[in-house]
């Protein structure tokens, strides 16, 4: 594997860029492997990546049915924060924002993590308490937490609405500063480079079609390439975890799926250097590099397996963005798109044990999946190679279900991520 | 005449010539121009620069495939960023700039980019920038990125139409075939609607000579004409942008320019998709110059605009369609000689003027070069819809295979480039049947970029990818056309891949050596042209985003000078009078407590719960008991989800043994009937039991304080007030100037309380006799945030400010029905749950501060100090002027055991002392009661 | 915008729904002892299919509930009927 750096681009570039290899091989499946991961998405991936780094466990193969990365984890709004309530989720997403904020390096990939910020407005007395109490809860979590009055917004986020006369006129808001946007492409080629290169097999256009047991244990998985055993096997297909569970015999999931949609518009020169959130607009935004407006909001209130929006939505999220951006009318959007997700009853994700024995889920992340790639693959990771749960994966088991302890953020954000 | 206008038979208006400027410079064109036939009849070539390496560009086409000329437009003072100079209207006066670009796009000092491009290649920046971090490289490259700046201004009247519209067949184009087709169906007696995106209809045959032995203005008229007759609607300016679930189709009709789209939202029983086929370029060194364009958007410019591109011609092209072009450039004027391009590799000369064209070589002096490499079939609607596509190997191009409910493909579209057999299609499909894929006389000779030649060609003219970015791409392994895409961004400039798409998936073929169906397709994204924000936003703003509930008597509330305010989605007073709000809403406290308030109640609540299984009903709904309850009785309660935590509080009171009257939370009246309806309908016999929501049909004014009886007695109702007579959670009926009056003995304050509730055209009377009785005694009206004071004296929550989502009524200190109710109730199960018996549950409690403290901010949280952990957190908190001191409320973990431990209390950063004490801070005996 | 037929007020825009669960759902019996695996089935569980699916919808401006198969992938409704009916 060529090394990236100025000095080997600088040297690329002079003989036409033939020196560099592949980033990741194609190869073609083994029989068997110590650990098969279904899916490679970022959290697949990412979760063979640490196999390999944090476990030595390098016979590893991650399968999957399309093209890597190619399901949620390039169709999200590329959003990272660890701005949450409860210090479960903190645990969780800090954890993820703290390996972020290394991973270009670690990885030798630039992911882009652009710590830029990210700003949910308060629009009333109400909210502004409540800001206070997640300022105050994410601080004592140990998460960098701001609050900010109305004037603090307003430098942050010149284009808002400031008229007293709006709808949900704005008084203040919260600022996690470590906040911010990636690459989400990147993501999971960084991981796919990185854990390629620790001889990780990614094998691409192989489909589960059933899992292989012996006396009760999953020992492998009948796939388009052929049957492959493995000594564990974890899923990390999010959006279709339901049917994985179904086809696993692991019972019904506390699962829906949902289509989520994201926007983006036409490049602009910089216009907004923060994430912006309004929550009773349901509408949040950022500006890519590129100069795109991407924008998000709340899912389609259909289940769905249909990745593809709808207009009503469409409406409710972009009529958003215009009261919340007045002088963004004129812009133009460029493309529209949608993912489907996994919605857990407290929109917290399921990791752990599935009930069947040597299989193990990751997934439930509902819309917020991009951010905790890093967390979950590395939490997945320990969970695989160990058996047993990371203390900070160890609350969010499916087992929450049966005693209760749920982890409902619905409190953390407007939009119940 | 300027230089490039011929005299041809053309759509312009050369009779009223219109001023603009591009770049600082004035020019003159013609109304029926677009900004770009305006600046190439100028002999304007250099019209942008692209996105990466800032090279010189020039229309490639004529219309929505145009990927160069980005133009940022003022008008009237009014700025609109991104406006493709071939789709933008000319208008009078109009300043245009070229985007990414400065001073102008002829003179750009970025263009020594261009020097650097072997290191800028697919990619480049995933491979550095990373030490010491991206953010420090980051605000350079954002800089350099993006294509207009917009203006921070908000646009006077901006704002979009947006309605709903059906029909039995919607035409999407107005070409040949659309035309033919939304006649046919027209004359069938079918409901029509013709769209087309041009301003003008006609599609190609502009170009034309003649259709059908008549000029093709005379043609298009007649069908036009034919089709309004027959009772048809055409729709012109209007972009058919995206087809959405269950046949859904989104139009943006485009009005005069800086006026927002209005959107349709349009149902039809039966597409007919005409929406034609586009040139699509051929790769060869050099393609990206000014100069090289595309033989449809030439001869549009001519047919169109009556412009001609060039004098001094070479057409290269791999198919037939070319010899009608070739006859009507020469027509008008142009020298022209025609390069077989399979004959060997092409390079454009030239730098921001094309000067040549060398093929092997033979060098050819031409200014212009007009490539076409085949027709691409804009099947994009048809693949929103879920249509497959099928690849012709004849016309080397992804055609309509099977059809999306609905739907159906004629024309270009379908592959029918000649012009007898799309409008046979055209004809079969307006009158209801479906054409099959018809044979063709294209005349096309494959042609792909060659992988491995020198030179830089280009395939994604806006984002500058070129065959070299996509030979690293395969290199490097990005192999599926989404990493393809992905990585190299082609295909996702503002065209959207119109014109890079299929060159960009032949070259990853070629480079593979794989059949072009093979690599597959990216997925066709609404919308099919950019559209602006405005079109979603439309009506969906101001007053009218949530609109807000209005009160029966807000007249009465601003007669009193009341702070209207939004509370729980109703517009309602915060407090009485001018001056500071404090002192205005702690006199109300103090009048509460010494005389009596008087407050406007009416978003509580009201739905009645009827039928002979009322009583089983609503004893399930509840947590607490309510089938023991009374006639003209009331209990307060609590409602639970299934999992337990409290969804709502409030009263309940029975009228009579069928009949029950569930008065909750003014912010929850949807949720909860929305709750009680599934309830009765899943699980219950419906027929039984109804529901019926009378919040809105009644107000409600409560009288609360020590004078509320003498208040009461004023209004001479017929009811017996005493306390004996009409004791505490129990409930009269009287009657009101003539009209039913409910009398509830229940109270919010803590204090003797009354609410009065009325049909809500009887609420002014019934207010202005309360407050004129009670003015008497020295009550007055009070607002919603002096009865929050009050009830947080007495420890009364308020359920979303003092209770999460995780509080459950034993948190509450309401713990006996979850251990003794017998019969089963809604969260019941729940709450024996592992969580549910947790020793650290969050409870309510009170905190007070020391004597002299201030008061505590709502949202700090309690902590154990040593590591800083929290507790809980304050959920309300007041000065009481009632008692002189700061009172607060919280939910703090196991804290009924807690009451006289002092905690700290942590606040962004600052910590000081609470100590844990009963929420009831106020008459804690409840003497007051019955005062 | 997804067209669904109330069986009560005919074809209307989605926008007029509520999505209510699963159809199918049976609520143990409380008053008995349920064990709490059970009870986490109950409120939690989904069969969440990718295809044919039978659900429970209110359509909120006339407030009914009704039983409703369509397919979750292309979206398509294939019958809506009265709760009712499906309980008979």
């Amino acid at each position: 594997m060529t090394r990236y750096s100025a000095f080997n681009l600088l040297r690329e570039g002079l003989r036409g860029h033939t020196g560099w290899g592949k980033a990741w091989r194609s190869p073609a499946p083994k029989s068997s492997y110590d650990a098969v991961i279904v899916g490679a998405g970022g959290h697949g991936l990412a979760t063979a990546y640490y196999l390999a780094k944090n476990h030595g466990l390098t016979n590893v193969a991650v399968l999957e049915k399309g093209w890597l990365g190619g399901g949620n984890t390039g169709r999200n709004t590329t959003v990272i924060r660890s701005n949450y309530f409860y210090p479960e989720s903190a645990a969780l997403y800090d954890l993820s924002v703290r390996l972020y904020e290394n991973l270009s390096r670690e990885l030798n990939y630039n992911v882009m993590f652009s710590q830029r910020g990210m700003v949910v407005t308060a629009h009333s007395e109400p909210d502004m308490e409540m800001a206070a109490r997640q300022v105050n809860a994410m601080r004592l979590n140990g998460v960098d937490a701001e609050f900010l009055d109305r004037d603090q917004v307003r430098k942050l986020a010149p284009l808002l609405n400031y008229r007293a006369d709006m709808r949900f006129p704005i008084h203040g808001g919260v600022l996690q500063p470590r906040a911010g946007t990636g690459r989400h492409d990147a993501v999971a080629w960084g991981y796919a480079r990185a854990a390629d290169a620790l001889g990780v097999d990614i094998i691409q256009n192989c489909e589960v079609q059933d899992f292989i047991f012996e006396a009760g244990r999953c020992v492998g998985v009948h796939t388009s390439k052929g049957d492959i055993r493995a000594a564990v096997v974890g899923a990390t297909v999010a959006g279709h975890s339901s049917v994985i569970a179904k086809m696993a015999g692991c019972g019904d999931l506390p699962i829906t799926s949902y289509a989520l949609q994201a926007f983006v518009s036409e490049p602009l020169k910089p216009v907004l250097d923060t994430v912006v959130l309004c929550p009773p607009f349901g509408t949040y935004v950022s500006q890519s590099d590129k100069g795109g407006l991407v924008i998000g909001g709340g899912l389609d209130r259909i289940p769905s397996y249909g990745q593809r929006g709808n207009l009503p939505v469409q409406e409710t999220v972009l009529a958003g963005l215009v009261e919340m951006m007045p002088a963004l009318a004129s812009v133009k959007l460029l493309r529209h798109w949608a993912g489907i997700v996994d919605v857990t009853p407290d929109s917290s994700p399921i990791i752990g044990p599935s009930g069947v024995e040597g299989l193990y889920l990751n997934c439930g992340w509902g819309t917020g999946g991009f951010k905790a790639i890093p967390a979950g693959g590395y939490l997945f990771a320990h969970i695989l190679a160990t058996g047993t749960h990371h203390e900070i994966s160890r609350p969010f088991d499916r087992n929450r279900f049966v005693t209760g302890h749920l982890i409902d953020e619905g409190a953390a954000s407007g939009i119940a991520h | 005449m300027t230089s490039h206008r011929t005299s041809r038979v053309a759509l312009i208006d050369r009779l009223q010539p219109l001023r603009f400027s591009f770049d600082g410079k004035e020019y003159q064109g013609y109304k029926g121009d677009t900004l770009a036939s305006a600046l190439l009849a100028n002999g304007v070539r250099v019209m942008g620069r692209s996105f990466k390496y800032h090279r010189p560009r020039g229309p490639w086409g004529a219309w929505v495939d145009d990927p160069n000329a980005i133009m940022t437009v003022t008008l009237n003072g009014r700025t609109f960023p991104n406006c493709p100079a071939t789709t933008t209207p000319l208008v009078e006066g109009m300043q245009a700039r070229a985007v990414n670009a400065w001073p102008s796009a002829a003179f750009d000092i970025k263009s020594g980019l261009d020097v650097f491009h072997r290191w800028l290649s697919a990619g480049f920046y995933y491979k550095t920038f990373m030490w010491p971090n991206w953010h420090l490289f980051e605000p350079m490259i954002r800089k350099m990125a993006g294509l207009g700046d917009i203006s921070r201004d908000v646009l006077k009247g901006y704002s979009a139409d947006q309605v709903f519209d059906h029909c039995q067949v919607l035409v999407i184009g107005g070409g040949a075939a659309g035309l033919a087709a939304a006649r046919a169906a027209a004359e069938a007696g079918k409901g029509v609607v013709l769209v087309d995106d041009h301003p003008v209809l006609g599609g190609g045959l502009h170009q034309m000579p003649e259709i059908e032995g008549i000029a093709p203005a005379d043609w298009i008229a007649e069908q036009a004409s034919a089709i309004t007759s027959a009772g048809g609607r055409i729709l012109t300016a209007t972009t058919a942008f995206g087809v959405y679930d269950h046949g859904l189709v989104g139009l943006a009709e485009n009005g005069p320019f800086g006026t927002a789209p209005r959107l349709h939202r349009m149902r039809a029983e039966r597409i007919v998709l005409a929406t034609g086929a586009l040139d699509r370029p051929i790769t060869f060194t050099g393609n990206d110059r000014p100069g090289v364009m595309s033989v449809d958007g030439a001869c549009e410019y001519l047919a169109r605009y009556g412009v001609l591109v060039g004098r001094r011609i070479a057409l290269v092209s791999n198919n037939s369609l070319a010899d009608a072009a070739e006859v009507m450039l020469k027509e008008a004027g142009a020298q022209l000689i025609r390069l077989n391009p399979h004959d060997g590799p092409l390079q454009a000369l030239g730098g921001k003027q094309t000067k040549g064209i060398s093929q092997g070589s033979q060098h050819h002096a031409v200014d212009t070069i007009l490539a076409s490499g085949g027709m691409t079939p804009l099947v994009h609607l048809w693949r929103h819809a879920g249509g497959k596509l099928d690849w012709c190997e004849i016309r080397q191009a992804l055609l309509p295979g099977t059809a999306p409910d609905g739907m159906v493909a004629v024309g270009a579209v379908n592959g029918a480039f000649d012009l007898d057999v799309s409008l046979s299609e055209a004809r079969t499909a307006g009158a209801g049947k479906t054409p099959g894929v018809s044979p063709t006389s294209y005349g096309l000779a494959a042609l792909w970029p060659d992988p491995g030649s020198k030179g830089r060609q280009w395939i994604d003219f806006q984002h500058d990818v070129t065959l070299k970015d996509v030979e690293l791409a395969a290199r490097e392994n990005y192999v599926s056309v989404e990493h393809l895409k992905r990585y190299t961004t082609l295909g996702m400039a503002s065209d959207q891949g119109k014109t890079s798409n299929m060159a960009g998936l032949a070259a990853m073929a070629a480079v593979q050596g794989r059949p072009l169906p093979e690599v597959g397709t990216t997925t066709f994204r609404p919308p099919f042209v950019p559209v602006p924000l405005e079109m979603y936003h439309g009506h969906h703003g101001k007053q009218l985003w949530h609109p807000l509930k209005r009160l029966a008597l807000e007249p009465q509330h601003r007669a009193a000078e009341a702070a209207l305010g939004e509370y729980g989605g109703w517009l309602r007073p915060g407090w009485y009078g001018r001056g500071k709000a404090k002192n205005l809403i702690h006199q109300e406290v103090l009048t509460a407590r010494t005389s009596a308030g008087i407050f406007d109640a009416s978003p509580l609540g009201k739905i009645e719960v009827l039928g002979p299984d009322a009583e089983a009903f609503v004893n399930f709904i509840y947590y607490n008991t309510i089938s023991t309850l009374k006639p003209g009785h009331i209990r307060y309660g609590f409602m639970l989800t299934e999992g337990g935590s409290v969804m709502d509080d409030g009263v309940i009171a029975r009228l009579d043994q069928n009949r029950f009257v569930i008065s909750c939370s003014s912010s929850h009246v949807d949720s909860v009937r929305t709750h009680l309806e599934a309830w009765r309908q899943d699980g219950n016999d419906p027929d039984r039991i109804f529901i019926h929501d009378l919040t809105q049909h009644w107000a409600t004014i409560t009288v609360a304080g020590p004078k509320a009886r003498d208040i009461l007695a004023a209004l001479a109702l017929d009811v017996d007030l005493p306390a004996q007579e009409f004791p505490h959670m129990t409930l009269r009926e009287t009657r009101f100037d003539d009209t039913p009056l409910r009398i509830a003995r229940v109270s919010f304050t803590g204090d003797l309380s009354y609410e009065l509730s009325i049909r809500r055209t009887k609420a002014p009377a019934l207010w202005d006799a309360v407050v004129k009785a009670g003015v008497a005694l020295e009550a007055a009206p009070i607002g919603i945030e002096a009865l929050s004071i009050l009830r947080a004296e007495k420890g009364y929550i308020m359920v979303g400010k003092d209770t999460d989502g995780e509080t459950m009524p034993h948190d509450l200190g309401f713990g006996i029905p979850r251990l003794k109710k017998p019969v089963a109730f809604i969260g019941d199960r729940s709450l024996h749950s592992d969580k549910a018996n947790a020793s650290n549950r969050k409870a309510l409690v009170g905190l007070a501060v020391p004597t002299g403290d201030t008061l505590l901010p709502t949202g700090a949280h309690l902590v154990e100090d040593t590591p800083p952990r929290s507790l809980g957190y304050v959920t309300s908190s007041y000065d009481s002027p009632t008692l002189g001191h700061p009172i607060a409320l919280g939910l703090v973990e196991n804290g009924a055991a807690r009451i006289g431990e002092t905690v700290s209390v942590w606040h962004l950063g600052d910590i000081r002392k609470a100590t844990i004490c009963a929420p009831c801070a106020f008459d804690p005996e409840g003497e007051r009661l019955n005062a | 915008m997804q067209i669904f037929p109330c069986p009560f007020c005919g074809p209307r825009n989605e926008t007029e729904f509520h999505f209510a669960g699963e159809l199918g759902k049976v609520r143990p019996a409380t008053a008995e002892k349920i064990a709490a695996p059970d009870w986490a089935t109950y409120l939690y569980a989904q069969r969440n299919e990718k295809g044919l699916v039978h659900e429970v919808w209110m359509h909120l401006t006339c407030s009914e509930l009704f039983v409703m198969e369509r397919d979750s992938v292309t979206m398509q409704v294939l019958d809506t009927r009265s709760l009712r009916e499906d309980a008979q």
